[in-house]
């Protein structure tokens, strides 16, 4: 089944008198499960093509489909809506709320989500420790690590059980080490809960992790395939 | 709803100066506010409170033809056999004391020197003399049958360089239009802490003014004390008949009321100035905030937060400011006011005509002005906090993202 579908999407970005074609007329299916990559150079159009899928951004023409619904024309609180329940973030700079504590950043879409205080305590402690950060989890973000920030992102982005995952540019502010730890428990999270996961990178390192890579150019999709077949062209 | 304000309240801890210095602003605003409402309220009842006691008290017999400002000596203006309608008034159950007085004009002369007077021909005996009495700076009281001695205030024995022993001569208007001339012993120098009485009433025995301005066995007014001023309406209705007029104290300081009316109403405006001000520097203080943290509202948008409680955050943000605000303004409203009613503030003469205003203001901080301030404080705060507010719910989730990058 597919968790999201994108329909001949156009979007384009007016700053004052200049238009800019963000998008154009792209297609795309993805199946539950999937851990995808969409690569290419800065300003290909991964970043819009994630937030439009995220709900996050509207496209200015063609549909987008998140879990069989259309959710191109939902109004503001609607789309706020959609994402609480089934999308996750994870942005390239740590987005991490920097007054909360590591504990509190994750606990936030429950609480959104009107979750009870001893559901919250359970699910929080588990991710945590799905992350490796346990014992970090009454710290705030200043005294994390940038990869600790990042594992505490992806925590957050897992507390509401949603069906997708987007990911953008996780591992550029991160270095080697933490770039792989970050992308190993992105992977095993992907293969053990079932989430979807798609990322926008454009480092090769990362790229090696995914199953499906799609390539981006010009606000159009280049080149769309299974790993093996794009691999050989890195 | 806890987790509203706890995050409300961290966010205002990361920057503590500047939060700390928002709530100063509202808590000194505020504080200006209840200083000025208890100087008012301070003023405006030592007015009345003082006029009573001075000069008109609770209620006043007179003469139906009786003219206050000519301070007419008529016979028929006056009101005969006045011990007599005193004691009957007196007899009242809620009337405290009752007491002629004989109101005349003159002017008070030694050596070169002279002043215009108000004279008020008193019974020394009466409880109605106690504000002069105990006012005594220096010499005697007067007694019942001082033939040749009058009271005078401390502002007009210093003026004419009077001292309790020293001689003056009195000219006096007289029933029948002429004027009278004696020399009188200052038997006493009064202060009642307030200019524009003292400076211009001196005292004479009620038997000798009766005699100087020929006034036989009148007075102007029987001058009305009641246990309670609430009392004033029933005894000014048990007081009506058909040859004497009864004024009440609401009448006779008609023009005080107004003012107080008046400065109220000025009051408003001055309120609605200073809250406008510190209402400015809050809302700045939260849109400098929701500018500095446009990413983070981003974020909260992208989990799936809604412009409402978005907007919900920076209110209990505002609030928290306006409650920090208003308890700052409070304690040093508290302060600075408990200080003035213990030592007073010195104003000097400011004496109004018309109005009598003691020397000093004690200012009266009432529970209903610090209650009513301390919610219209609060109020708004809260608007000025409702543009910054959704100004933050109203972000593109986009553009927020974009805006902290």
């Amino acid at each position: 089944m597919e968790v999201t579908k994108v329909e001949n999407v156009t979007r384009i970005f007016k700053i004052g008198k200049v238009e800019t074609r963000a998008l154009n007329n792209v297609s795309l299916s993805i199946e539950n499960g999937e851990f995808t990559a969409l690569v290419g150079p800065s300003g290909s159009g991964k970043t819009t093509l994630l937030q439009l899928i995220g709900c996050l951004d509207q496209p200015t023409s063609g549909r987008v489909f998140v879990n069989g619904k259309d959710v191109s024309q939902l109004n503001r609180n609607q789309r706020a809506d959609m994402r609480r329940g089934t999308i996750g973030f994870i942005f390239q700079f740590f987005a991490l709320i920097p007054t909360l504590t590591a504990y509190e950043n994750v606990e936030m879409p429950l609480l959104l989500n009107g979750r009870g205080a001893s559901e919250r305590r359970e699910r929080v402690m588990q991710l945590l420790e799905a992350v490796d950060l346990a014992d970090r989890a009454h710290h705030r973000p200043d005294q994390l690590s940038g990869g600790e920030q990042q594992r505490v992102a992806i925590a957050r982005a897992l507390s509401s059980k949603p069906t997708m995952i987007l990911a953008d540019e996780p591992t550029a502010n991160l270095d080697t080490t933490n770039g792989q730890q970050v992308m190993e428990i992105m992977t095993r999270l992907n293969q053990e809960t079932g989430v979807t996961f798609i990322f926008a990178t454009h480092d090769p390192r990362v790229i090696k992790y995914a199953r499906r890579v799609i390539t981006m150019r010009d606000g159009a999709i280049a080149e769309n395939g299974v790993v093996e077949k794009v691999q050989a062209g890195v | 709803m806890i987790q509203l304000f706890k995050m409300a309240l961290r966010d205002l801890g990361r920057n503590r100066r500047r939060s700390f210095f928002s709530s100063l602003a509202l808590g000194m605003g505020l504080a200006l506010l209840l200083l000025m409402a208890s100087f008012i309220k301070g003023e405006m009842g030592s007015a009345i409170d003082l006029t009573i006691r001075l000069q008109s008290g609770h209620l006043q017999v007179r003469a139906n033809s009786y003219d206050e400002v000519k301070t007419s000596l008529k016979w028929e203006d006056l009101v005969e056999d006045p011990d007599q309608v005193a004691s009957q008034i007196a007899a009242l159950e809620p009337v405290k004391f009752a007491t002629p007085r004989l109101f005349a004009s003159g002017i008070v002369a030694v050596r070169d020197e002279s002043a215009g007077v108000r004279i008020f021909g008193i019974d020394p005996l009466s409880e109605a003399n106690a504000p002069y009495r105990d006012g005594l700076v220096s010499g005697q009281f007067l007694t019942s049958d001082d033939r040749e001695g009058i009271l005078i205030g401390a502002p007009l024995a210093e003026r004419l360089d009077l001292k309790v022993g020293d001689v003056a001569t009195l000219s006096v208007n007289t029933s029948n239009g002429d004027v009278d001339e004696q020399a009188f012993a200052i038997r006493g120098i009064y202060s009642t802490q307030t200019n524009g009485f003292d400076s211009f009433t001196v005292f004479l025995p009620l038997a000798k003014a009766q005699t100087i301005t020929q006034a036989g066995n009148h007075a102007s007014t029987i001058l009305v004390m009641l246990k309670d001023i609430d009392q004033t309406q029933a005894v000014f209705n048990a007081l009506q008949s058909s040859k004497l007029k009864v004024i009440t104290w609401e009448e006779m300081n008609a023009l005080i009321l107004q003012t107080e009316e008046f400065a109220a109403a000025y009051m408003v405006v001055l309120y609605l100035i200073v809250l406008a001000i510190t209402a400015t520097v809050i809302m700045n203080t939260l849109i400098m905030a929701v500018f500095e943290r446009t990413r983070e509202i981003g974020i909260l948008a992208a989990l799936g937060m809604k412009g409402r409680r978005i907007t919900a955050m920076f209110l209990a943000e505002s609030s928290m400011l306006a409650v920090g605000g208003i308890i700052l303004g409070l304690v040093l409203g508290s302060l600075v006011v408990a200080y003035l009613t213990r030592f007073g503030f010195y104003i000097g003469n400011m004496g109004i005509s018309g109005m009598l205003i003691g020397n000093t203001i004690y200012p009266d901080l009432t529970v209903e002005d610090t209650v009513t301030l301390s919610i219209t404080a609060l109020v708004v705060t809260l608007l000025a906090g409702l543009y910054p507010a959704i100004l933050a719910a109203r972000m593109e989730p986009v553009e927020a993202l974009r805006g902290g990058k």
